[in-house]
Order: structure tokens, then sequence, then C-alpha cells
């Protein structure tokens, strides 16, 4: 998987943002790019672990 | 005094519940200047309380075995009359509190004298115990270094000797890392044991709620007292109380006992290799047991918390980001865009590394690990050096916690006292075990491994010590 450009990323957190509703200014920009970029290196160290078609996630509802 | 010492002298009237009181009040005025642990001291309904404790005595009621002990709360707990702020500036917009947190009325149920709310990094998003509002509560050994977090001002309070008892909340390691740079014990029991109604929550699916002290006789009677089920909490346990108090001088006999391997004997700065090695010398532990994907269980603690806090802040994230500290908006915006199939990843994933290592408990009671890589930083730093590579501070002090509370398994942090800073190791125990991991604990402070130093960053008269 190729790491996004800055600018590729700017364009993804304006995405994303514009459909949560996020008012998000230009100097906050860098640090959330750090915080995205560290976080989905988490997310991508999960995703990479081979899970069964069955496993069931941790929060299971209770009836 | 302990809270033991305490509760003994006040049951039997060589002290009055208002004179323990008073004498807590008095050194959070004396000391708290320069720890800066307490956001709210609750002078007032903690003298009356004291005074009702009293008054039971001197009728001839029965009293509980807290009686007349002052404790205090993280500001994530509500206290009936303040609004709960969580570390934040927004919540204090929020009305004051109606009812009490439950584990406050449960403490107090049990003789126990709340005196105030303690500082927190905001919204428990944090491992320094640093608050860009409150300012940062400080370390009671020296205080230009972190108390940790996020229940920084519960370490400050207990480690500097303000109050015996203080109850805090752990996600990722909030109560296991202010204990290891704080210097005092702490007890992060299984997920659902204790309720955590009516606390402000970060992520649901990982908090927990547990005490301080600084002997574990005083932690284990404080867990004794707050157990139960409650309905107002839906991951609290329907199982019966199960009091340790009684247990904690078994000693030893039968434990099985390993030393966590792999990912926990990793990144480690000497002081926390010696103060593991301390503890496995004085257990005569030498097994080494490698914890599978304790990695990878920290980067799916991260992804669930990241995604969970964004959630539960989005409304506020939306109509009040300048409000925030810029450092904990920013990191809540980006868990907000993660993407959905990997937080469900995440969530099995659990459910997958819960198995595994339910397979190792089969084979061992307890597990010893590092509760943090380092000694307490200095407030404010924002690396340090490990092995000739420099990392960030903040992203790394939780490491060897969140692979545990991940799946909530019951923790005591132990404070071995290395000079000139003491440093926590953690002892593990299989879920609803909370009372294997207690009697290590014991055993341990009975070899005088383990042991709560004397707070030496303060003095009485508030100023700084050289």
């Amino acid at each position: 998987m190729a790491e996004p450009s800055d600018e590729s990323w700017d364009d993804y957190i304006d995405a994303v943002g514009r459909v949560l509703s996020l008012p998000i200014e230009d100097a906050w920009r860098p640090a959330i790019r750090a915080n995205l970029e560290v976080s989905l290196k988490m997310a991508k160290l999960v995703d990479e672990f081979s899970l069964a078609d069955e496993a069931e996630p941790a929060s299971v509802f209770t009836a | 005094m302990t809270a033991s010492a305490i509760a003994a002298a006040v049951a039997t009237r060589k002290l009055t519940a208002v004179e323990a009181t008073d004498a807590a009040l008095a050194r959070i005025a004396a000391r708290d200047g320069v720890l800066n642990s307490f956001t709210d001291t609750t002078a007032q309904r903690a003298r009356a309380k004291a005074r009702a404790v009293d008054a039971d005595i001197a009728a001839g009621k029965p009293v509980g075995p807290l009686a007349g002990v002052p404790f205090a709360v993280k500001n994530l707990f509500d206290v009936q009359g303040l609004p709960t702020r969580a570390g934040s500036r927004i919540n204090r917009d929020r009305p004051a509190a109606m009812r009490d947190a439950a584990l406050i009325e449960r403490m107090e149920a049990a003789g126990a004298v709340l005196v105030g709310a303690l500082n927190m990094g905001e919204y428990a998003y944090d491992f320094t115990g640093e608050n860009v509002h409150d300012g940062p509560s400080r370390n009671p050994h020296d205080p230009t270094r972190m108390s940790g977090g996020s229940s920084g001002g519960s370490g400050s309070a207990v480690g500097g000797g303000l109050v015996p008892i203080a109850l805090g909340s752990d996600t990722n390691g909030s109560i296991r890392v202010p204990s290891s740079f704080c210097g005092i014990f702490g007890l992060k029991p299984t997920y659902g044991r204790l309720s955590r109604a009516r606390s402000f929550p970060f992520v649901m699916s990982l908090d927990h709620l547990g005490p301080f002290a600084r002997s574990v006789e005083d932690l284990a009677l404080a867990y004794d007292v707050m157990q139960g089920p409650d309905p107002d909490d839906a991951a609290c346990t329907a199982r019966a109380p199960q009091p340790v108090s009684g247990l904690l001088s078994q000693g030893l006999e039968g434990l099985r006992i390993a030393l966590a391997g792999g990912h926990f004997q990793k990144n480690l700065f000497p002081e926390a290799a010696e103060a593991v090695s301390r503890v496995a010398a004085a257990l005569k532990v030498t097994e080494v047991i490698e914890v599978p994907e304790a990695a990878r269980a920290r980067a799916a603690a991260y992804v669930i918390s990241t995604t969970e806090g964004a959630s539960l802040h989005l409304d506020r994230l939306r109509t009040r980001p300048g409000d925030f500290d810029p450092a904990v908006r920013d990191r809540l915006i980006a868990g907000a865009m993660i993407p959905a199939p990997m937080v469900d990843r995440a969530q099995k994933f659990r459910r997958w590394y819960r198995a595994q290592v339910l397979e190792l408990f089969k084979s061992v009671d307890v597990l010893i690990a590092p509760a943090t890589p380092c000694i307490a930083p200095k407030i404010g730093q924002a690396t340090f050096v490990l092995d000739g590579v420099e990392l960030p501070v903040r992203a790394n002090i939780g490491i060897h916690t969140q692979p545990i509370s991940f799946i909530g398994l019951p923790v005591v942090a132990v404070p071995i006292p290395l000079e000139p800073m003491p440093i926590g190791v953690q002892i593990i125990a299989a879920p609803w075990c909370e009372h294997v991991a207690l009697r290590v604990a014991h055993a341990l402070q009975q070899l005088g491994v383990a042991a709560a130093p004397a707070p030496r960053g303060v003095l009485e008269n508030g100023s700084r010590s050289a």
C-alpha cells in the first residue's frame, strides 16, 4: 500500500471532515495529519492480522 | 497513617473522624500548592460526613471498615453539587451532578469521607498528568516530573500522602501509569468488576475504575467495599462480591508465576528492567512466557480508544473545538476519520487475543510485566532516547499497560522504591482473580521489595524541597 502524499491526506481530511460536519482550521491540519498517520499505522497492524470469517467481535450485545 | 490504621483508631475512639478529616484538609492546604493534585476540595461536606460517623460511634451504632478514612476521586466521578469536569474546560458548563458516582456512595457507606476531586488529563486521553486548563499535577518525589496520567491527581495525592486512598480510572493504563510514576499501589480490577455508574466515560469498551493506596491492605479494603453488581452500568458483572482482604496473607503457596516475555521485555529503560528483576528474584521466578501478539493488541486498543473517544466527543468537536486541549482535539479528530472496518477488526482481534491469553492462564496464575518503560519523565518532556533511538514520550508510556487492559485482566501495580525515583511493576492475573494478584503484591510488600516511598518532593510549608 503506497503512502498517501500530504496533498491526498489533506483531501481525505477535508472529505471526511465535511461528511462529519467537523470544522477544521488550517492550523490544526499538520497535527491531525500526524495523528491520523499514527492511528492508521496502528489500524493497519490490526488489519494485517488474518481473522476467520466466523470471528465474533468482543462487543457482543446481550438481549 | 494508612486507611486501615485510621479506621481502627476511629472505631476504637482513639481518633475522631472529624480529626482525621481535618488533618487531611490541613495536609492538602499545606502541600497541594506544589502538587496541584486537587481541583476541588469538599471541606463542608467532608466535615458533615465525619461528624455523622462520629455520632454513629458515640451512639454505639456499627460503622464500616473505612470509618473516618479521607479519600478523593479523579474529577470524572460525579460528586453531588459539582459539574463533572473530566479534566476539560467544556464540561465545567454542565449542570452540577445530582448524585454521587456509585463508587463514592459505596466508599461513604463504609464510613469513608470524600474530601475532594482530583486533577486529570483532559477527558482521560493522556499518560502524563498534564492539563492545559488546570496546570499539571506534580510528582510527589520530584515536582519537576510528571505524575503520570490520566489519573495524575490521584497518583500525586496518594503519593504525596495527602489522602490514604484515591479513586481513578484506567482505559489503557491510567491507574497503573500514575501508580508507577508516583510510587504507590494501584488496582485495575477485571473489566466489569466495579461499577462505572455516574462517572464520565472515555472508551466504554475499555474503561475501568479502581483504587490507589500506599499499602496492599488499604487497596484491598477499598476494593472490597466497592464490589457488587450495579444495573446502572451495563458492563458491571452480576457476580457476587469476592472479598479479598482476608486472603492477602495466604502468600505465594501454590501460585505459578512467570515473567511476560517478548513485547514486555522490549523498550525498557534500565530502571524498568531492574524493577522487574527485583520482583522476579524475590519471587524466585525464572520462567518467561511469551504473550502472543501483544504489540498488535496494543495497536488494537489504540484504534478502539481513538475511535470510541471520537464518537463520544463528536458533538463537542463540532461546536466547541477551540475549548479542547489542542493535542486532545487533534487526536480525536483523527480518530473520527478511521475507517469503520478497521474498528470492527480491532474488536474481533480483541476476542481472538483474549482466547490466546486465557489459554496461557491454564499453565500459569500470574504474569509479571513492567508498568511503565521509564521512571517519571520531566513535565513537558516530549521525547526520550532508548537504545539510541529518539521516541515520543506520550505515545510510549503505555506500551506495556495497553495489551493487558485491552482484555480486561486484573492488575496490581506495585511500587519498587528505586533511587532517586520509584517505578512500578504489573502483577497480572486471570479474569476475576484479583485476589491472586493482590496476594502476590502483599507478599512483595512483606518481603520489603514493594513499598510506597515517603514523598520527598514537598515540604510541610508547601515549598519545594531541594
